[in-house]
């Protein structure tokens, strides 16, 4: 199968498509040990911080929403599963159903975005979004409180950016496969978008414990 | 490894080369080419190696006299500011991996191109589009945080263009990453068959090290600056105090990307002396697998040091002796290197060419700015020089003397690979000691006046120190003269240098075993290594180097 499929896209630089795949697949490994060190500094940031000031974190963490948090853990733990599927079918050259699963998974991908897009709403409306009209009671914690709400609205940020541009590149390749462009002909190209969504999976697996369930 | 070809390769001959392949100028700039993204960058960086120096010399005409005569401490600061971000980011960081590095890792290994290509012009733009909005934010204003940008005067008081610098340097960070990522992916898989990883160039170690640095560290510091250009627009607290932050968890953050970038500075350069010194000494690398390991032990240890920039800052002594202690560790695989390439050149027949100048002047600068960077790992002594020009000598005299010769030697010795012509010799001999006198000219005054208690960044200073600062600023003279005369005859060398041949200087290694310049893949046939790096005992390599003097065989 790989034989078939690498004919027609092995770049001049490889000798064989075996050479071809696994240098594509260490590729985004090593993309993705880059995105940890990214992330691991902010997750570094907040640990430190909420070491320091535990107990106006957790107070500051009760205004989160835990049931909406959980939805979506769920919603993306359901999405790595669908994008696990697409990844098989595309291995056993199922087109069909790769796009379906694909399909579903941006699907679970913007859901994710738009139950986040609630959250921050709510959290616009009880002015807890940093800055001069950010409020908080009581007002001798409203300080460290805007630094936890600092450090929730970036790290969900950065995470939620890092789901819109899988959501984008899903669409892309969703796209290529309608279409049967060559260059999705072989599984790598959704193999190495499944890894990238997987990894933000993982980060928001992180993300929810830390910043929505401080124990007392 | 099997050597089925699966598509039949382009074959050019005839004279045909990778930099005659094509002329339009769409043809360089849509290039996937190794070798002309790194012509591209060379050219790039030239031109920020000479705003950074037009910046260094109006420090230092500044300096000339005791009072502020040139400048305003404001214009002063932004002056200093942006010679460090210019040199560091834009020039150094770039100077040997983007340039040197592209061009030869392919050719090293046998390879005809980086596993990939379109991301390698990429970060050709990328750092272009960085390097420009960097530009832009001096030209409209400038920025006066020094390179550091410690927060609280970065992220609230300054009122220069601290954001767009911020966005700048991140921008130009994922360059850095896309070249990481390049050399790391293409070391381990495209090898040609036969090329083991211990017979693998120290040059190629040490920019597999180099890259580790670079992917590992890269990201930390991309998020801290845009975390602190973010508290700069959008009034979060992160690392502001009055916000409820921490400045120091900044400069941790910071000098965790930012000690690992001297050696992601270092290290190449340390790969391109391995090569000079075992090429005109014509001898074996003495100890390969030591000189190839120091380079990743420097790579490992040189994470676990930052603390030695925030001896005086509220970090717990215990931590500073720690650090300390880590400090002192990375200075072994140093001197492995140092005594290694001593030993190397011990009984060698060696040729002082000018390479061979440039390395040797590596070995005596580096091993004054490695000591006395012990001396500034020394707890007790440290406070003391901290933020003295006793730091600003010793880094200079690593990062010109050891970083800034080691890419002059190396662009020298693969002059003649990249372009096909010979530099003239004598002049380039006589350019490398102006740059050598006037380097210890400019620099070594300053160790005297640091441990005299001259504090850096400031341009105000006691008459008694007028002598060593003139003294220091002729130097700058010197060392102007000696980078302007490599810029001459390189160019004039263009058109009227002696016909190169695939292997002037009867050199090892895979790239001077095709024709120079090369063909735009590289090789006609796929290299098949069969022995050991730097075999010069194995072959008499006659005073004429024939074609083919190469010491390993190709699989015709």
């Amino acid at each position: 199968m790989v034989q078939e499929q690498g004919r027609q896209t092995l770049s001049i630089q490889f000798d064989t498509p075996e050479q071809q795949t696994e240098s594509y697949i260490v590729g985004m490994w090593t993309f993705l040990v880059t995105e940890i060190m990214f992330f691991g500094a902010v997750f570094a940031i907040y640990l430190v911080y909420r070491v320091a000031n535990h107990d106006v974190f957790y107070l500051a963490h009760l205004k989160l929403d835990i049931p909406l948090g959980f939805f979506n853990t769920l919603v993306l733990l359901t999405s790595s599963l669908t994008m696990a599927l697409t990844v098989h079918f595309a291995q056993r050259g199922d087109a069909r159903k790769q796009l379906l699963f694909l399909l579903v998974t941006m699907a679970l991908a913007c859901t994710f975005l738009v139950v986040k897009g609630f959250e921050y709403h709510h959290k616009y409306v009880e002015g807890l979004i940093p800055g001069p009209n950010f409020r908080f009671e009581p007002v001798e914690h409203l300080r460290v409180a805007q630094l936890f709400f600092s450090l929730y609205f970036a790290m969900t940020g950065l995470h939620a950016l890092h789901v819109a541009i899988g959501v984008l590149v899903m669409a892309i390749m969703a796209v290529l496969i309608a279409i049967r462009h060559p260059s999705v002909q072989d599984f790598v190209p959704v193999e190495m978008v499944g890894l990238y969504w997987h990894f933000v999976d993982i980060v928001w697996i992180f993300l929810f414990p830390l910043l929505y369930l401080i124990p007392r | 490894m099997s050597m089925t070809i699966t598509q039949p390769r382009e074959m050019e001959v005839g004279g045909r080369n990778y930099l005659n392949a094509d002329n339009t100028v769409l043809s360089w700039l849509l290039t996937t080419d190794h070798k002309r993204i790194a012509i591209l960058y060379l050219v790039s960086i030239t031109f920020f190696f000479f705003i950074g120096g037009l910046l260094a010399a109006l420090i230092r005409l500044e300096l000339l006299t005791p009072q502020g005569d040139l400048m305003t401490s404001e214009n002063y600061n932004r002056v200093f500011t942006m010679h460090g971000v210019v040199m560091i980011f834009f020039f150094l960081i770039p100077s040997i991996p983007a340039v040197l590095g592209n061009f030869l890792v392919p050719l090293m290994i046998g390879a005809r191109d980086l596993a990939f290509p379109r991301l390698n012009l990429a970060s050709w733009y990328i750092y272009m589009i960085g390097g420009f909005i960097g530009l832009w934010a001096m030209v409209t204003g400038g920025v006066d945080t020094g390179w550091t940008f410690y927060p609280p005067y970065s992220s609230t008081f300054s009122t220069s263009h601290v954001t767009l610098t911020l966005v700048a340097l991140f921008i130009t960070g994922f360059s850095s990453i896309a070249t990481g990522i390049n050399f790391i992916v293409t070391i381990h898989k495209m090898r040609a068959p036969g090329l083991t990883w211990f017979r693998l160039p120290l040059f190629i170690w040490a920019h597999y090290a180099t890259s580790v640095i670079i992917v590992l560290g890269t990201p930390v510091v991309a998020i801290t600056l845009l975390l602190v250009a973010v508290e700069r627009v959008f009034k979060l607290g992160i690392f502001d105090p009055a916000l409820g932050g921490d400045p120091i968890l900044f400069q941790h953050l910071f000098w965790f990307y930012s000690h690992p970038a001297v050696y992601i500075m270092i290290l190449p350069a340390m790969g391109v002396i391995s090569e000079l010194i075992s090429c005109f000494s014509r001898k074996r690398v003495f100890g390969y697998h030591f000189v190839a390991f120091s380079s990743v032990a420097i790579a490992v240890v040189g994470f676990l040091v930052w603390g030695h920039h925030m001896f005086t800052t509220i970090q717990s002594v215990y931590a500073g002796m720690v650090f300390s202690l880590l400090s002192f560790l990375v200075a072994v695989p140093s001197a492995v290197k140092v005594f290694n390439w001593t030993a190397t050149m011990y009984k060698g027949h060696i040729e002082l060419r000018a390479p061979m100048l440039y390395a040797m002047g590596f070995i005596g600068l580096f091993v004054i700015g490695g000591l006395t960077g012990v001396f500034l790992a020394s707890l007790a002594t440290d406070v003391h020089l901290q933020d003295t020009y006793f730091v600003v000598a010793h880094f200079h005299y690593i990062m010109v003397g050891g970083a800034i010769f080691g890419y002059l030697g190396g662009l020298h010795f693969w002059w003649p690979k990249m372009t096909g012509r010979m530099y003239p010799e004598g002049i380039a001999k006589l350019a490398a000691l102006i740059i050598f006198a006037g380097f210890n000219l400019t620099f070594f005054p300053q160790f005297v006046l640091g441990y005299l208690g001259m504090p850096r960044r400031y341009h105000w200073y006691p008459e008694e120190w007028q002598f060593l600062h003139v003294m220091s600023t002729s130097g700058v003279v010197l060392l102007a003269l000696g980078y302007a005369i490599p810029l001459f005859y390189l160019l004039w060398s263009l058109r009227n240098g002696a016909i190169a041949g695939p292997n002037p200087w009867g050199a090892t290694g895979l790239e001077w075993q095709t024709a120079s310049p090369p063909i735009t893949h590289n090789f006609e046939q796929t290299p098949v290594v069969t022995e050991e790096p730097y075999a010069y005992d194995n072959h008499h390599v006659q005073e004429e180097t024939a074609i083919g003097a190469g010491t390993r065989q190709t699989d015709a």
